[in-house]
């Protein structure tokens, strides 16, 4: 029933994850209460289905309430999960359960474990048990190093979740925004839970539109410092950086097709904002289509085969879809009269793009077959929405009580957070793919 | 060898500007600090852009209605006296930075942007102006004049700049 990982495979499972996130400047953020998140968490709203669940402490070193602190924090967020208070529990990876008194103080489920600690590599074993049907259900040990252990974290969070609800957990997956703080702007990329920050970027001109390849090694973005808008492309390990698209004109709104061979762009070049597509090397470059008008914010479907985009030539901006290769587009949005910044869900049901209602930018969510649309948030001045890899939450950037924040909202409206810097903007925010 | 002539011929507006200074009443419609523009007749104005006293130093901005990239007529004559000006200097070179209001998406105000500087472009084309003396870019919402939240400061910021280069 156990499935234990050996040490070595486990411990370079967490190396890839840690790899792609630019190991050396893992920042110290482990030690008790002096970890400086610059993004505070807050919390509203439950999910309609939520799961009662007894997260005790890790035993057998100190960091094990960290770990158990990290993986109840997530689930928390989810809005999903009911915590059953465990406080003073210790139960060790190879402890019998007390199934019927977990089930009688609330408790569908226990998560629980041991963390030993040698020659400064710890080795995480946990459990997840159903205390009703006693039975356990997931079961395994990473192995890594003390800045490792909040990523090991997210793990077993993630483990738990898709253990529990059948759908992939995404508290491993990391986020990238940009914070501008008086004449500077930092792209920087964080986890999930927005812990762990790391500039990838400063500078003195405007950084827009980051966007993850699919494998999370790189990111596109536009940067203006070379007095116009140029498209980027930066790998994370090593903070190498290209321009792949600096035309004359605009080059902006980069998106990577889904199996990460090539990004769709806006240009000028020849006159009016129009989508082409382009080579992750740089070569290749083909426009999709001829418009009178303006296209762009192009984003590929999940299948690859077409890409949704910006369009103004109906009169005003609305959401359009083309096939890669060209063609007719079709109109896919018609309520209001601003529609804009559109992505789809990785499983290409749902849409989701900024609306303007009675001068509020809103998110809205557009189902693909119905046309049935719902609007997620109230505004003012919500922006820059996408999806988590497993579609249960949308990230977008919001103004709330005049203070620049990144939120996520459930893709039923029902549970929402925000993620608050302490001071400055924060904005264009994207959420990352998953990566192991 | 063409920026000593730029500069002789700077040099000598100046002068001129000073001579008319002495004898011309200033124009009332300026604030009391366009010393050297006045006298209405455009014979007695300074066209030089790199003249911070020369209408072309001071107006070279196109102001837009919110979610458009129409010239509106009262901006026509700044486009004509630019066009004017580009007309008969055919080795100068402008960049046409379009600019937005801060509400709205970044990427979609970058190509509204665009399209306020391409108007622009466009209509000085039509009034003689070469194709390959005017570069259009744009900074959508990215670098606002008006830092403020104001209807005023959203005006203020959606406009287009003609910027001449050296």
């Amino acid at each position: 029933m156990t499935t234990v990982i050996p040490a070595p495979t486990a411990m370079h499972r967490t190396w890839q994850a840690c790899l792609f996130g630019l190991l050396m400047l893992v920042l110290g953020m482990f030690a008790a209460g002096t970890a400086k998140a610059q993004l505070r968490v807050d919390i509203s709203g439950v999910g309609a289905t939520q799961y009662p669940i007894a997260i005790a402490d890790f035993s057998g070193d100190p960091k094990g309430q960290l770990i158990s602190e990290v993986i109840r924090a997530d689930l928390t967020r989810s809005g999903q999960f009911r915590l059953i208070n465990a406080t003073g529990t210790t139960l060790e990876a190879e402890s019998t359960v007390d199934h019927e008194n977990w089930h009688s103080r609330g408790a569908d489920y226990i998560a629980y474990g041991s963390i030993t600690q040698a020659g400064g590599q710890y080795t995480v074993s946990y459990r997840l048990a159903n205390v009703i049907q006693k039975s356990q259900l997931d079961g395994v040990a990473f192995s890594g190093s003390e800045k490792e252990l909040r990523r090991i974290a997210h793990q077993i969070a993630d483990r738990i979740y898709e253990k529990i609800t059948g759908v992939r957990g995404v508290f491993s997956t990391r986020l990238a925004y940009v914070v501008q703080k008086n004449n500077t702007h930092e792209l920087q990329i964080a986890d999930a839970d927005g812990q762990n920050p790391q500039v990838m970027l400063r500078s003195k001109h405007s950084i827009i539109s980051p966007a993850w390849s699919p494998d999370g090694s790189k990111l596109a973005y536009v940067s203006f410092e070379s007095g116009k808008p140029v498209v980027y492309v930066q790998t994370l390990a090593t903070g190498e950086r290209f321009p792949i698209a600096n035309f004359k004109g605009n080059n902006s709104a980069p998106a990577w097709s889904p199996d990460g061979q090539q990004l769709a762009i806006t240009l000028s070049r020849d006159g009016i904002a129009q989508i082409y597509t382009i080579n992750a090397d740089g070569s290749g470059l083909r426009r999709v289509m001829r418009s009178p008008l303006i296209d762009t914010e192009p984003f590929y479907t999940p299948d690859g085969s077409g890409l949704v985009f910006t369009s103004d030539r109906s009169g005003s901006p609305q959401i359009y879809r083309v096939p890669v290769s060209g063609g007719n587009a079709s109109r896919i949005t018609f309520n209001g009269s601003y529609n804009i910044s559109p992505a789809l869900s990785p499983d290409a049901k749902e849409l989701v793009y900024v609306t303007r209602r009675d001068g509020a930018f809103r998110i809205g969510l557009q189902n693909m077959a119905t046309g049935a649309e719902q609007l997620l948030t109230e505004g003012p001045d919500d922006e820059s929405p996408s999806f988590a890899p497993n579609g249960m939450q949308i990230l977008y950037s919001s103004i709330q009580g005049g203070r620049s924040v990144l939120a996520v909202v459930s893709t039923d409206g029902r549970v929402r957070q925000t993620l608050s810097t302490l001071d400055g903007k924060v904005r264009e925010p994207t959420w990352g793919p998953f990566t192991n | 060898m063409r920026s000593r002539i730029v500069k002789s011929l700077s040099i000598a507006a100046f002068a001129a500007s000073l001579a008319a200074c002495s004898s011309v009443p200033l124009d009332e419609s300026q604030s009391g600090s366009g010393a050297g523009t006045g006298g209405g007749a455009s014979t007695g104005q300074i066209m030089d852009p790199f003249n911070p006293q020369s209408p072309l130093a001071q107006q070279r901005s196109v102001y837009f209605e919110f979610d458009s990239y129409v010239v509106p007529d009262q901006y026509r004559n700044v486009v004509e006296m630019h066009s004017s000006y580009l007309a008969s200097n055919a080795q100068q070179r402008v960049v046409i930075e379009g600019n937005t209001d801060a509400r709205g998406g970044a990427e979609y105000n970058l190509a509204l942007g665009q399209r306020r500087s391409d108007a622009v472009a466009r209509m000085m084309t039509l009034m003689g102006v070469r194709t390959d003396q005017i570069e259009t870019i744009s900074f959508g919402k990215e670098r606002p004049r008006a830092h403020g939240n104001t209807e005023a400061d959203f005006a203020e910021n959606r406009r287009a700049d003609i910027v001449y280069q050296r």
